[in-house]
């Protein structure tokens, strides 16, 4: 990688093009990855061995976080509802809020922080103790073998999280709004159902979780591939996965929603 | 190539964009034997393990392995030659995640249709050729350094290979472990029938293993012969390497201005 003293066009260029380059080894990775993807296929058993890592012990912190965003949309909500006298429309706000927004997105940057980072130094390290050479020396592709389980794990367990997040969140909001406050609970549930519309809603809101889901587990896979056998390389790898799959899942979030919600 | 010759390489070059790393390199290899690739670190003696496995290709030159030439081979064919190959790493780059166990059936269950109750059986020898029968069920991480290059021993002999390749297999290992090690590699190849090529610095332990060293210097092939011929070498580059003398043809001190000139004292 070149780099440049003092700050100069020739250090923005070489930034840009090392950037550049950084994308299309990642786009190819990506590629490899699709193409590599027959054994995922042919033995279910590697995915269902990551989904356990990356759904299942994903679960706990999806659960307890979902709770308590919702309960906290329970107080808020009610709070600048009661302003205008709509209080029984806290369900419908609490849900809104989550099926679009708060659902996808944060279960997507809590997704990047525990089964991302997770996947990176998991990757590197056996790049690092040799062990991917070693499947290459025993003919068995580690792109096929390795990545490309936990590609599709994560591609399925995003959407099944974003949903549960989802779900206990309106759960929250339930316990807050109708079980603490003391919103009429007959409102509360039918103001929901008739106001959440199930295309523009939550299919939205499922679209973005698989979006989500596929740039998170591209980026932790390619950092973790990609990523110097080091030590050192090993925890950059793993910072960097955190940090551009939260950026990145920010920045889709708002392209998706200009998209989706411009008319509305 | 003749027949007898499991590998021939013929004038082969390789280079890192423009730093040469092997230079006109030239050996043959006979069915059976164990050969000894000696050298000190830096000397291109892991690049030619490579190119041997298909790793990397010769940029210039012919590699030869059991009959195929690997520069013209695709990655499908790299990988078909590759299962007849067994390749011991330096530290053993066992699977972490999989007992020792599931290490060695590791290419059965991969390569082969072979049943579970089959799969056990082998495995269970494999380990009993290198004595760990009784530690299958234990994890890698609870393996200590010698124990854990005998399962990756195990692992590489799974598909009983033609050609097996020791990365610095001595490294950082108790006597007794180097013992243990230097044993197996010639047992194992007697009884696999296979030919063993083993990439050490380990020179004592190496010479009493092997029936043919090659020495490399700087990515060129400066002396090759059996055992004794290595030992009694009037080369001094090789006497250095043997005797493990501390300066001669590689110098101690790194190039560096006059002593003088760094302390200033020639004012």
């Amino acid at each position: 990688m070149a780099t440049h003293k003092g700050f100069s066009v020739r250090r923005v260029g070489a930034a840009t093009i090392d950037g550049m380059l950084r994308l299309g080894y990642a786009t190819r990775f990506l590629a490899r990855t699709l193409l590599s993807s027959g054994t995922s296929f042919r033995r279910p058993r590697l995915v269902v061995r990551e989904l356990y890592f990356t759904g299942v012990l994903s679960l706990i912190i999806i659960i307890v976080s979902g709770l308590f965003v919702g309960m906290v949309l329970g107080f808020q909500g009610y709070h600048t509802l009661q302003t205008y006298g709509s209080e029984s429309a806290l369900g419908v706000l609490v849900a809104l809020s989550l099926v679009r927004e708060l659902g996808p997105v944060i279960s997507a940057l809590l997704f990047a922080s525990r089964a991302g980072s997770a996947m990176t130094a998991e990757i590197g390290l056996m790049k690092a103790t040799e062990q991917l050479s070693a499947m290459e020396m025993m003919a068995v592709d580690p792109i096929a073998r390795v990545v490309a389980p936990r590609f599709w794990a994560g591609f399925i367990s995003m959407p099944l999280l974003a949903a549960m997040f989802s779900a206990m969140g309106v759960f929250g909001g339930y316990l807050v709004g109708v079980v603490l406050i003391g919103v009429d609970e007959g409102s509360f549930w039918s103001q929901m159902q008739s106001a959440v519309d199930f295309r523009e809603d939550i299919l939205n809101g499922v679209i973005k979780s698989v979006v989500f889901g596929l740039a998170v587990t591209w980026i932790s896979l390619f950092e973790g591939y990609d990523a110097p056998p080091t030590a050192e390389g090993v925890s950059g790898a793993t910072t960097r996965t955190v940090v551009t799959s939260s950026l990145a899942i920010l920045a889709l979030d708002f392209l998706l929603t200009a998209f989706m919600f411009r008319g509305v | 190539m003749s027949d007898n010759n499991l590998i021939e390489i013929k004038d082969v070059s390789y280079a890192y964009g423009t730093r040469p790393i092997l230079t006109g390199i030239n050996m043959s290899i006979r069915r059976g034997s164990t050969v000894a690739i000696m050298g000190i670190s830096g000397s291109g003696k892991t690049t030619l393990l490579r190119l041997m496995a298909g790793v990397m290709k010769a940029k210039r030159g012919e590699v030869w392995v059991g009959g195929q030439l690997v520069n013209d081979l695709d990655q499908a064919g790299i990988y078909k030659m590759r299962r007849r190959l067994g390749m011991m790493f330096q530290f053993g780059a066992l699977f972490t995640d999989l007992s020792v166990f599931d290490n060695v059936a590791f290419q059965m269950r991969e390569h082969t249709d072979l049943p579970e109750a089959m799969i056990r059986d082998l495995v269970l020898m494999k380990l009993h050729a290198v004595g760990l029968r009784g530690a299958h069920k234990l994890m890698p991480a609870e393996l200590s350094g010698g124990m854990a290059r005998r399962v990756a021993l195990a692992r590489a002999i799974a598909l009983d290979p033609m050609l097996m390749l020791y990365d610095e297999p001595f490294t950082g290992l108790d006597p007794i472990a180097m013992g243990i090690i230097s044993n197996l590699i010639k047992a194992l190849n007697a009884a696999l029938g296979a030919t063993s090529i083993v990439v050490t610095h380990d020179v004592q332990e190496a010479l009493e293993v092997v029936d043919y060293v090659y020495y490399l210097s700087d990515g060129k092939m400066v002396a090759h012969g059996t055992p004794d011929e290595i030992r009694n070498s009037v080369d001094p580059l090789v006497r250095q390497f043997v005797y493990g003398e501390f300066d001669g043809p590689v110098a101690y001190q790194y190039p560096s201005r006059k002593l003088a000139d760094d302390l200033r004292l020639s004012a």
